[in-house]
């Protein structure tokens, strides 16, 4: 596993993913395979604790967008939280909250999605 | 007196806007911005760099200037490629993105644009000098 992932766990039958560092090309593809196996393992709901990720690129967000795509064929949800205010400025100019959540906290995002 | 400056010289290697964005932390300290401005200024210069690194198609390095002025931060990241005619580049929209062909990239104009106060583009067949402007609410 990548070391981007600081690690990987499920509630209420969703799988929450935390980061840890930059969320470039390689974070997004780190994510991007662990929500891609899970979708073909029948999970649909994503959560990603970014509270260890302060630096973002818009590559590597783009590569959330295409994890967006995939979940709308399965009908299929994914939120944040813990988001820097710049990562959630981010989010906000390039979409990503029209499709998706930010949360504020865990508790929040596990009870909403 | 003459206005402060940093010059960063950055190879074309992965990450290395990183090395950039830990001398803007600095010079933001120093300027005592806030920690939205910071991050602001920070993504912005991410996403010059990245633009540089891959759209410059040179193995040139990349130069950044910081220009430490009274009431802003003025930066500069300058690539000796293959410049970019920048009424080409279409404003991407996720709606035009989201389940269709188009490529999920293309965003860094856009975000450079949004986060910063004002942004010029200087572009030739011998490089690009993007120019990007934060005035600083004290």
């Amino acid at each position: 596993m990548s070391s981007f992932i600081k690690s990987t766990k499920e509630a209420n039958q969703i799988v929450i993913i935390e980061t840890d560092g930059y969320l470039n090309n390689e974070g997004g593809e780190a994510i991007s395979a662990i929500c891609y196996e899970k979708i073909k393992g029948g999970q649909h709901k994503f959560l990603i604790n970014m509270a260890g990720t302060k630096v973002v690129n818009s590559i590597g967000v783009s590569i959330l967008i295409e994890i967006i795509e995939k979940l709308q064929e399965v009908d299929g949800k994914i939120g944040y939280y813990n988001l820097a205010p710049i990562v959630a400025k981010t989010f906000n100019i390039m979409g990503l909250t029209k499709y998706s959540t930010v949360f504020a906290t865990e508790e929040e995002a596990v009870g909403a999605l | 007196m003459k206005k402060p400056t940093v010059e960063l010289k950055l190879p074309i290697l992965p990450n290395m806007e990183l090395i950039a964005t830990q001398t803007a932390e600095v010079i933001a300290r120093h300027m005592n911005l806030t920690e939205d401005q910071s991050g602001e200024i920070s993504m912005a210069l991410i996403e010059a760099c990245i633009n540089a690194f891959e759209h410059s198609k040179t193995d040139s390095n990349v130069f950044i200037h910081f220009l430490i002025e009274e009431d802003s931060l003025v930066m500069k990241v300058i690539d000796q490629g293959i410049g970019f005619d920048k009424t080409k580049v279409e404003i991407p929209k996720i709606e035009n993105k989201i389940g269709k062909e188009e490529r999920k990239r293309g965003w860094g104009l856009q975000l450079i644009q949004e986060l910063m106060d004002s942004v010029e583009f200087e572009s030739n067949s011998d490089g690009t000098t993007v120019t990007m402007k934060k005035n600083i609410k004290h």
